[in-house]
């Protein structure tokens, strides 16, 4: 029996899916179009016992979302590009320092204040790439207010596993938008628990986690002593910085990427749909697959074949999916509010086998259906002209 | 093949705009209409204005009703309109569909300026009291938006009576429930007096843009 | 109301004036607390006293180590968490502090040290400082103040005075020097006090004292930096520079407290005590009234 029916915000059901995910800790700063998530979590978290903060600035507190993590807490932090920029140094932190936290990015029009009201997908490559060095990162994308729910547990559950920080890219539409939801009941979810590493605290320095067994991080305060730093470090010995062991640094670089992308068929979700017999498709993800979706139901009612792939999980990049779809149908059209970013990876995925065509808007306005119709029927007509031809 | 249209998109769907000025309860009056629609069981998604835009003196807020899937989550063709300010009226009584209907509240808007300079061609227009019915017969000019969605109500059908009651009592403090439903019956009754025929003194129907019966689709 | 001072780790720190007498372990006891012999720090620095002084405090209050963590920022004083073999976390420069508030926020049971250097805590760390002394969380924050950049090799930091030479102020730094604790008692912190490595057991005490108060305690340790500073403004010898700490600083009974604090004359001692709420006690009262409000 779920829970009855009611109108749910985005913002408020990733609050709720955190809580529901065992988060106990958040920090932030207000900032538009997220704020609602710190309003939501400022009432919600004392309430299950955990502890809500509201910092100077998003610097200090993803940097308290991380002080969380370490003291055993599942933590996050929610906010939009200005801040989500701000928080970059330490979104790096935690990733070479290996400690699992939640970062809900509600993307808004950019750079720099742009447009704080409008929606965006600006961010998505700052998601990916926007800490300096070689590092992997998991971005997850909802498209909807259930989604901003399930989809914020799932971060936490990916935290935990891969112990590394996950990002959750809503936007302004999706975050602002209610939406006639039946939000999971807490059996019906499954939530990773931290746990502790499964050598004795004495033996601790000795060990090792390697991709298959990535051993969550004793908790500052418990029995083990550990040593976090963002220097690289000595996997082996309690992590003491090494960083004049050239091996040590290649090893360490190597494992934080390869931890990620080993378990990239278990990390990577896509939503494919009226893909069998599809001869143009369209990629699209967050709320633009909403309109992607409608113009798709518009082409098939037209009787033509269009089929819809939604990233679920943006990063890693569902690569396998994408390569997928080159052999399936001849063009790609790929609509994103922002100018070409994800379209590139789609390229490079296809590698040539399927025409590419990219749809950009970075007005603030949410792409239409129409939009992507007219996209769809140009390449029907050119098509026709081609067998004419 | 033709560009998709609002009808092509799902022939069941109800896009509602709500505006007028802030303080006047439109974000609540479409939470509460939303509420009712989703206890009618049918899809819904609710969006409002937001920021510099909500806090100056307009106020806007958006309902989308369903028996399908609801995909693209804004309004762009708009089959109900409700303006509670001249200003609201202006703006997007003409954005409504042919054939649509526009709600306002006849003591704060003139309709005939607008009509006449741009005839709102196939519109259904009503014009109705609501902020003098909930100050006189309430005693609360507040609630006029209530006294608005009674009569949304009874205009469209768009959403079950007892469903919008059960918002009412829902979403308020219990202690104006009561206030609030009163204003509920009296938007209604309102509503079904104008479209027996000839309006009560008090109550002007502007006709002026009419040009049929339809009624939002 | 929560108690100025932790009553518990005051008892077993007997009493010297009002702060733990602090008694000095033995250098085997002191060392067993290192995971290594070798620092990088240079000859003559002072941060390895400073380092000394915390254990003796912290073995002083008999603190459970395995509930003990410390935290620090980047620079030459942050390299401490590598050395010392108690839970350690080396943050990212500056935001020592931030991960401090976190992990005691969601863990009021530990027992958080903070150790951020000059730069560190008041020029890149500046805003989390003060709005932690605002919070007044029960953190004890200890500024090793060298008053130069010595990592990066030398540039002025918002604590080198007047006059002063470094490698980014090559004709005399114009800019006005910090005080730290004075920043540190204006925002709110409830402890603060300021001692010097060459008075090493006075130091010692003042760390305890600011590790058995609660709510937020700031200790700045006055340091010497030979290599860096020393060289570049006329010390050629790293005891001379302690000679010039014990000539400049002033105990702070016989410190006027309206006059200024100069590079040649500085108060030490407990300079602020104070009583006010402590953030995670003041918290708890939260959870415990929003879990009332959420059952009825």
């Amino acid at each position: 029996m779920p829970q009855p029916r009611r109108l749910v915000e985005g913002n408020e059901a990733v609050a709720e899916g955190a809580i529901a995910a065992g988060a106990r800790f958040f920090a932030g700063y207000p900032i538009t179009p997220s704020t609602e998530i710190a309003e939501v979590l400022s009432r919600r978290l004392p309430q299950v016992g955990g502890h809500f903060m509201q910092m100077e600035d998003e610097i200090a507190s993803i940097g308290a979302v991380i002080g969380a993590s370490l003291a055993g807490a599942k933590a996050l932090t929610a906010t939009s590009g200005p801040g989500f920029s701000l928080m970059q140094e330490s979104i790096g932190y935690a990733s070479m320092a290996q400690v699992p936290c939640v970062i809900v990015d509600v993307m808004r029009g950019g750079p720099s204040t742009g447009l704080p009201t409008e929606p965006s997908q600006g961010d998505v490559m700052q998601a990916r790439w926007g800490t300096h060095g070689e590092h992997s990162i998991i971005a997850l994308v909802p498209s909807s207010v259930a989604e901003c729910f399930t989809l914020t547990v799932e971060a936490f559950n990916l935290s935990e596993a891969y112990r590394t920080p996950v990002i959750v890219l809503s936007d302004a539409t999706i975050g602002h938008m209610r939406e006639a939801v039946a939000l999971p009941l807490p059996e019906e979810l499954r939530v990773a628990a931290r746990g502790e590493p499964d050598v004795a605290p004495e033996d601790y320095d000795e060990v090792m986690s390697t991709v298959d067994n990535i051993m969550p991080r004793p908790a500052l305060g418990s029995r083990y002593a550990v040593h976090v730093t963002g220097l690289v470090y000595d996997r082996r010995r309690g992590g003491v910085p090494a960083t004049g062991t050239p091996a040590v640094a290649d090893g360490l670089g190597r494992y934080l990427r390869e931890k990620i992308y080993h378990h990239q068929d278990a990390i990577c979700r896509v939503e494919e749909l009226e893909m069998e017999d599809a001869e143009v498709a369209i990629l699209a993800y967050g709320s633009v697959a909403r309109s992607a979706k409608a113009a798709m139901k518009w082409a098939r009612r037209q009787g033509v074949k269009v089929g819809l792939v939604r990233p679920i999980t943006l990063w890693p990049f569902p690569t396998e999916a994408v390569e997928h779809m080159g052999d399936q149908v001849r063009t790609i059209i790929v609509p994103e509010m922002n100018l070409r970013q994800i379209a590139w990876e789609v390229q490079a995925a296809v590698a040539g086998r399927a025409k590419v065509v990219d749809h950009g808007r970075v007005d603030g306005k949410l792409i239409r259906p129409e939009e992507i119709a007219a996209l769809i029927r140009d390449e029907f007509h050119y098509h026709h002209f081609e067998e004419m031809a | 093949m033709a560009e998709p249209t609002a009808d092509d998109r799902a022939a069941t769907r109800h896009e509602i705009r709500l505006s007028g000025s802030g303080g006047q309860g439109i974000i609540l009056a479409a939470t509460l209409l939303a509420d009712a629609a989703v206890a009618s069981g049918r899809e819904v998604i609710g969006t409002q204005s937001y920021g510099p835009e909500a806090r100056g003196g307009a106020s806007k807020a958006e309902v989308i009703i369903s028996d399908d899937e609801i995909d693209f989550p804004e309004v762009t063709a708009p089959v109900i309109t409700v303006c509670l300010s001249q200003e609201a009226f202006d703006a997007y009584a003409p954005l409504t569909v042919p054939g649509g209907l526009v709600v306002y509240d006849e003591r704060l808007v003139t309709a005939q300026p607008l009509v006449k300079a741009q005839p709102l061609e196939g519109l259904r227009l009503v014009g109705l009291p609501f902020t003098f019915l909930a100050e006189t017969e309430l005693g609360k000019a507040i609630a006029a938006n209530i006294v608005m969605l009674g009569a949304l109500q009874q205009l469209t059908g768009v959403i079950r009576a007892d469903a919008l009651e059960d918002a009412v009592r829902r979403r308020l403090p219990a202690k104006i429930v009561e206030l609030n439903i009163r204003a509920l019956k009296l938007g209604h009754d309102c509503a079904a007096q104008t479209e027996r025929g000839p309006a009560a003194p008090r109550r002007r129907r502007v006709a002026a843009g009419r040009t049929g019966e339809s009624g939002p689709a | 109301m929560t108690a100025l001072v932790d009553e518990e780790l005051l008892e077993r720190a007997p009493h010297d004036t009002n702060l733990p007498r602090v008694t000095p372990h033995s250098t085997a006891e002191i060392t067993s607390h290192l995971r290594t012999p070798h620092t990088l720090w240079c000859p003559g620095c002072s941060n390895g006293i400073v380092t000394r002084a915390l254990i003796d405090a912290v073995l002083t209050l008999d603190l459970d180590l395995d509930r003990t963590c410390l935290i620090a920022g980047i620079g030459c004083a942050g390299r401490i968490t590598a050395y010392i073999n108690w839970s350690t976390v080396h943050t990212a420069h500056g935001r020592a502090l931030t991960v401090a508030t976190g992990a005691k926020a969601a863990d009021p049971g530990l027992n958080v040290i903070v150790v951020m250097g000059d730069g560190d805590c008041v020029a890149i760390g500046g805003n989390h400082l003060i709005h932690a002394a605002r919070r007044n969380i029960d953190v004890t924050a200890i500024v090793f103040n060298n008053s130069i950049y010595g990592m990066t090799g030398g540039q002025m930091s918002p604590t080198t005075f007047e006059g002063d030479l470094s490698t980014t102020s090559a004709y005399g730094n114009v800019e006005q020097a910090f005080d730290i604790c004075e920043l540190a008692r204006a925002a709110g912190a409830t402890y603060v006090a300021r001692g010097t490595s060459y008075n090493y057991l006075r130091l010692s005490q003042l760390i305890a004292g600011g590790i058995a108060h609660k709510g937020f305690s700031f200790i700045e340790a006055m340091v010497a930096c030979p290599t860096y500073y020393g060289r570049q403004n006329g010390f050629s010898d790293p005891a001379e520079m302690l000679k010039v700490q014990k000539a400049r600083a002033v105990p702070v009974a016989e410190f006027d407290r309206d006059g200024p604090r100069l590079r040649d004359r500085y108060p030490v001692g407990v300079l602020h005590h104070a009583e006010r709420v402590e953030y995670t006690a003041a918290y708890a009262d939260v959870v415990r009234r929003a879990g009332e409000r959420s059952r009825g």
